[in-house]
């Protein structure tokens, strides 16, 4: 067991910005802004996170592993909890998961632009035919 | 077969499903509650019966388009499209889980997403028809996409200031990944009908025959009307759903078809349960295997 509260809360936060992310393992799931907030209520650590998108079905492995690493370092009760808003984008990744995406050759995303529907269609392949994708 | 084959064949699926030490034999099994540790309490004030309903309009519009556009995965015309399209009804089955649950909570009557999708007869789902029929190419699938979230983008963001907090942060997550779906139809849209005489005439014929359910979108409904300050007006979501639809249909060459409404049945429409002849396929297809095995679990 962990002594007091702030060294347990410190050993949480360590352990729980380690978790790999299962579809990207290269990356965590911290690097990727998925994990919210680690606080103590009542005793037990409430671990907060979020989905990247509506369908994500890495949500429950991710809630598992949390809670799996945290409980077997004898840091527990643990809770996982789900957090909607404010909504995830790729801007919530750090400038060290975009690092490690690139040398995993995962090309990181750019600045997300909120302009409206785009009308100019952007060039084909470099060198592909002039009519590719349309067949 | 005899009955101790399929005794030790349930067996062997009842080892599959049963939570192991190592859960990463079957990635993204292990479905829980969407809604999972965030207070579904409806606020005071709203009429928590017309919220289920309305989530349940909402989330059968997303369940039944996930499924058409999932129909449609081994046949498309390259593996860029393949995985964009994945994408797309996996959002919208993501955002119809949430939905769903959402709906189930309000009820208060103990049903989670799964009973709702799986156990409800045709003339209670609440979809609205534009998101039943099959279509016959790419064409009409870019079609009836780029119609279906310019129309939606418009509904989640008036939601995205709803007084339901849980149907707010649902809209604002789902606006986004919406967005991307206009955008991505628009895009397809304007290169076939800006593209050779033949993408043209056939993105003009698909936009023929998505058009007739277009005027549905925007009819006012008794549930909407329920909800004040918490549902999105359809009749607000017009106007914008025009502008764009007129704005991609200008730059890809193509007239706005003048085609007459598929005409309510006897004053009701998708909203009131009633729906085409395909809707029956879908539920057919979606529900088949939950309703064989009512006990089973994944």
């Amino acid at each position: 067991m962990v002594s007091t509260a702030a060294a347990r809360l410190a050993a949480a936060r360590r352990i729980a910005a380690g978790i790999p992310d299962p579809e990207l393992p290269m990356v965590t799931v911290a690097d990727l802004g998925i994990l919210r907030d680690i606080r103590m209520d009542d005793g037990s650590l409430v671990v907060t996170i979020t989905p990247t998108y509506s369908g994500c079905p890495a949500l429950t492995e991710i809630a598992r592993d949390l809670h799996g690493a945290l409980t077997e370092a004898g840091l527990g009760p643990v809770t996982v909890q789900t957090a909607l808003a404010p909504a995830w984008t790729t801007d919530w990744i750090t400038d060290e998961g975009r690092r490690k995406l690139a040398a995993a050759g995962v090309a990181p995303p750019g600045p997300v632009s909120h302009g409206p529907v785009p009308l100019t269609l952007s060039p084909g392949r470099p060198g592909g035919a002039p009519d590719a994708g349309v067949r | 077969m005899t009955g101790d084959q399929t005794e030790d064949e349930f067996a062997a699926y009842q080892g599959l499903a049963e939570d192991s030490g190592d859960h990463r034999w079957a990635f993204g099994t292990g479905f829980t509650d969407p809604l999972e540790g965030i207070d579904t309490s409806v606020p005071d004030g709203v009429d928590a019966a017309a919220l289920a309903a309305y989530c349940l309009m909402l989330g059968d519009d997303a369940l039944i388009f996930s499924h058409r556009l999932q129909q449609w995965m081994t046949r498309m015309p390259e593996l860029e499209e393949e995985t964009a399209i994945a994408n797309i009804a996996l959002d919208l089955l993501g955002q119809a889980r949430m939905l769903l649950a959402r709906a189930g909570r309000a009820e208060g009557a103990g049903r989670d997403e799964d009973q709702l999708a799986f156990f409800r007869a045709e003339p209670e789902f609440r979809n609205v028809r534009l998101v039943e029929p099959e279509d016959a190419d790419f064409a009409g699938l870019v079609g009836r996409l780029l119609v279906f979230s310019a129309w939606r983008l418009a509904l989640l963001g008036q939601l995205t200031g709803s007084a339901d907090p849980v149907l707010a942060a649902i809209a604002a997550k789902g606006a986004k990944e919406t967005a991307y779906h206009r955008d991505y139809a628009a895009q397809w849209v304007i290169r076939l009908g800006d593209g050779t005489a033949v993408s043209h005439a056939r993105m003009q014929a698909a936009l023929g025959v998505v058009w007739p359910l277009v005027d549905e979108l925007f009819l006012a409904d008794p549930v909407t009307a329920a909800l004040p300050g918490v549902a999105a007006d359809p009749a607000a979501a017009r106007a914008e759903t025009a502008a764009v639809l007129d704005a991609v249909l200008a730059k890809a060459t193509l007239d706005r078809p003048d085609a007459a409404p598929l005409a309510p049945v006897a004053g009701r429409t998708g909203r009131d349960g009633v729906h085409t002849e395909a809707l029956g396929y879908v539920l057919a297809e979606l529900q088949s295997v939950a309703r064989a095995h009512p006990d089973a679990t994944w």
